[in-house]
């Protein structure tokens, strides 16, 4: 017990002794979180429009004044004619054009039915696809509004139903990869790069030629960065909370319960990789681009794995963040428990055993 | 029971096809409280043998016995009794002199206060510094606490890898005089050096050249079985009277060593003046000869010369 309090005392002198290195371990979720949550986000905000409301009543009123209020959107202009929808594009500043028909809310009323055109640029597609979604579901909210009152309900836009991110949200998707891939460099190359650290500097062979077990071994060189791992867990929930406004709508307990999980994963491909190396930079490399690569392209949160051809979409199971990626989602995002992610959480564990027992059964008690 | 015991150790590297041979047959006995020296030049094997009897590396064929424990079979015996000092060596860099000292005698099992009076007198230099981290200390200093860590749980036998390496001429002095003060206390100890000086501070010696073991004795015995009478010449310009005296009829070997050229004469008949004579017909000047002492690189050299014919 000594030799292991000692042994993991050590580690955290290399890890707060290297001032740099903590420095980039501890800020590197925060710049990546909010590098992917805000300047790389596909989201849209405060888009110009423009209104042709044939109709000028309370209804069209209402949602010109929901669609202004709301953060994505800002009515620039008002049009009269239909002729000036084209000049109002031309200008390139209006996004989108809204267009009420004559005599709007007494059709609704009447017929319950009515229309309402969403005219966008589509010269950026992606942009106006978003940007038709949200006008589209700022109407539905009206509508629903509207509806609470009545029998019969009123009809205003085509029913696009978007599951649990109704603004479209990016930083929702962001979070969750950014911490499967905050994870899975911390853990597994801090510990492969530490452990073949000893080789370099020569202190592996006394080591080796101590009483020293090799299971203490390597539970002292995984435990600091377990806890390095966690603190990291915790600074991305708390920046995605505050600052990125995402929710963590399940349980906070089984989420950290989970990353734990995810964690010992990582620490032990960290293992395997520092088996089968001996300079830091091979460790280094190894961890970047055997470990990050398939994390960012197939961990499903880049892009989506549906869309991918079959070989790939079989490879990405083999993938260890696909399987914590869509865990987080499932309890942080859609607040699912237990019961709906134990097929992924079971999935993850064994691999996590496989990869301890490999780590462990190829431990070289000798040099060569 | 001798403290190390090594039997027909062989050592191979690389391929099948082209094996490249570490150590050839190699056999040596240590007793208790010997302080061994294993001499050689980079490349002769040493680290090899060190590995093997600290049970870090199988040999291919052979058997060795550490304190009388095997060293495939009995490996976690060995681990626990003895001492080793890798060649570079260099300890935890950002951990300070006391934290290094601490984590490798917790390691170990021990504690510092219980061993202090072992390592005190190597200790008490480097206690001034006990809070500089390892790697501001200058290379003497580094050994020392080296050794001190690997001394730190009284080890029966202590395995030292070049440990002068690198390390000035003072402290490499230092270090022999620590090494002989812990022969005292009952040590064995097995060093590796590539400095031939220091050969004559052990008991014995194993002389190594490409994996094979030329001569194990004394130092003195060494010398003593080297008969030949050796002149030490030195002229205005070496570098042509080295040529000279390579391609002179009468030489049997001739090698630059030190501020002199070390000569071996096949035929002594003729004496000092046949060698003047022959140097000066070339127009040498400032001409030196006299007899010289050989010491243990003229026995090296000599066995290195016998052993490739």
């Amino acid at each position: 017990m000594k030799q292991f309090i000692i042994f993991v005392r050590k580690e955290f002198y290399h890890i707060f002794r290297d001032r740099k290195s903590l420095l980039i371990i501890i800020m590197m979720p925060v710049v990546q979180i909010i590098l992917f949550g805000f300047a790389l986000t596909n989201e849209i905000k405060d888009s110009n429009i423009a209104i042709l409301d044939n109709s000028k009543d309370v209804a069209t009123a209402e949602i010109i004044h929901r669609l202004d209020a709301s953060r994505y959107f800002s009515v620039a202009r008002n049009l009269n004619t239909q002729k000036d929808i084209e000049t109002a594009f031309k200008t390139g500043k209006i996004r989108l054009v809204v267009v009420f028909q004559p005599g709007f809310q007494q059709t609704l009323l009447h017929t319950n039915h009515a229309q309402v055109q969403l005219i966008a640029d589509a010269t950026d597609p992606n942009t106006a696809t978003t940007v038709t979604n949200y006008a589209t579901n700022i109407i539905r909210d009206y509508q629903n509004d509207l509806n609470v009152l009545v029998a019969t309900p009123y009809m205003i836009a085509p029913q696009i139903r978007m599951l649990y991110n109704p603004q479209l949200k990016g930083a929702y998707n962001f979070v969750p990869g950014v911490m499967a891939m905050i994870l899975i460099i911390i853990s597994a190359m801090m510990t492969s790069v530490s452990i073949v650290r000893e080789k370099e500097i020569n202190t592996m062979e006394v080591l080796l030629v101590s009483p020293l077990k090799p299971l203490l071994f390597i539970l002292s060189k995984a435990i600091p960065y377990m806890f390095l791992s966690l603190v990291n867990v915790s600074t991305i929930l708390i920046v995605s909370v505050t600052l990125l406004e995402v929710p963590i709508n399940g349980s906070l307990l089984l989420l950290m319960l989970e990353a734990l999980l995810f964690i010992t994963t990582a620490v032990s491909l960290g293992l395997m990789i520092s088996n089968v190396t001996a300079s830091q930079q091979t460790a280094q490399m190894i961890s970047l681009l055997g470990l990050m690569l398939p994390t960012l392209l197939l961990g499903g949160f880049m892009f989506p794995i549906e869309s991918m051809p079959k070989p790939l979409q079989f490879m990405s199971n083999l993938v260890p963040s696909k399987w914590f990626f869509i865990i987080v989602k499932n309890v942080m995002i859609k607040g699912l428990g237990f019961k709906m992610i134990w097929k992924e959480t079971l999935i993850l564990l064994g691999m996590t055993l496989f990869f301890l027992s490999i780590s462990l059964s190829k431990f070289k008690t000798r040099l060569a | 029971m001798p403290s190390i015991a090594v039997e027909n150790i062989i050592k191979k590297y690389g391929s099948k096809k082209e094996p490249v041979t570490a150590l050839d047959d190699v056999s040596l006995e240590v007793s208790k409280g010997e302080l061994f020296g294993v001499i050689g030049p980079d490349g002769a094997g040493k680290t090899s043998l060190f590995r093997i009897l600290t049970t870090l590396l199988l040999a291919d064929s052979g058997t060795a016995t550490v304190d009388g424990f095997d060293v495939v079979k009995q490996y976690k015996e060995i681990r626990n009794r003895i001492g080793y000092m890798p060649g570079k060596f260099s300890l935890y860099q950002d951990l300070t002199v006391e934290e290094n000292l601490r984590f490798f005698a917790t390691i170990f099992n021990t504690s510092i206060q219980e061993n202090y009076e072992l390592i005190k007198e190597i200790y008490v230099q480097i206690e001034p510094f006990k809070d500089r981290r390892a790697g501001k200390l200058s290379g003497g200093m580094k050994q020392k606490l080296a050794l001190c860590c690997a001394l730190i749980h009284r080890p029966s036998v202590l395995f030292l890898d070049e440990p002068t390496t690198g390390v000035d001429a003072v402290s490499r002095k230092e270090f022999w005089e620590m090494l002989k003060a812990l022969k005292q206390q009952g040590i064995s100890i097995l060093v590796s050096t590539p400095y031939m000086d220091e050969a004559e501070l052990c008991d014995r010696v194993a002389l190594i050249q490409s994996g094979k073991i030329m001569s194990i004795d004394m130092p003195q015995h060494i010398i003593q079985k080297f008969t030949k009478t050796m002149w030490s010449v030195r002229s205005a310009e070496m570098v042509r009277l080295l040529n000279d005296l390579q391609h002179y009829s009468n030489t049997e070997k001739c090698y630059a060593f030190g501020e002199f050229h070390h000569l071996v004469l096949k035929n002594e008949s003729g004496g000092k003046d046949e060698i003047l004579q022959y140097l000066q017909h070339l127009a040498h000047h400032e001409i030196e000869l006299h007899l010289a002492q050989p010491n243990i690189e003229d026995c090296f050299i000599e066995l290195m010369g016998n052993n490739k014919s």
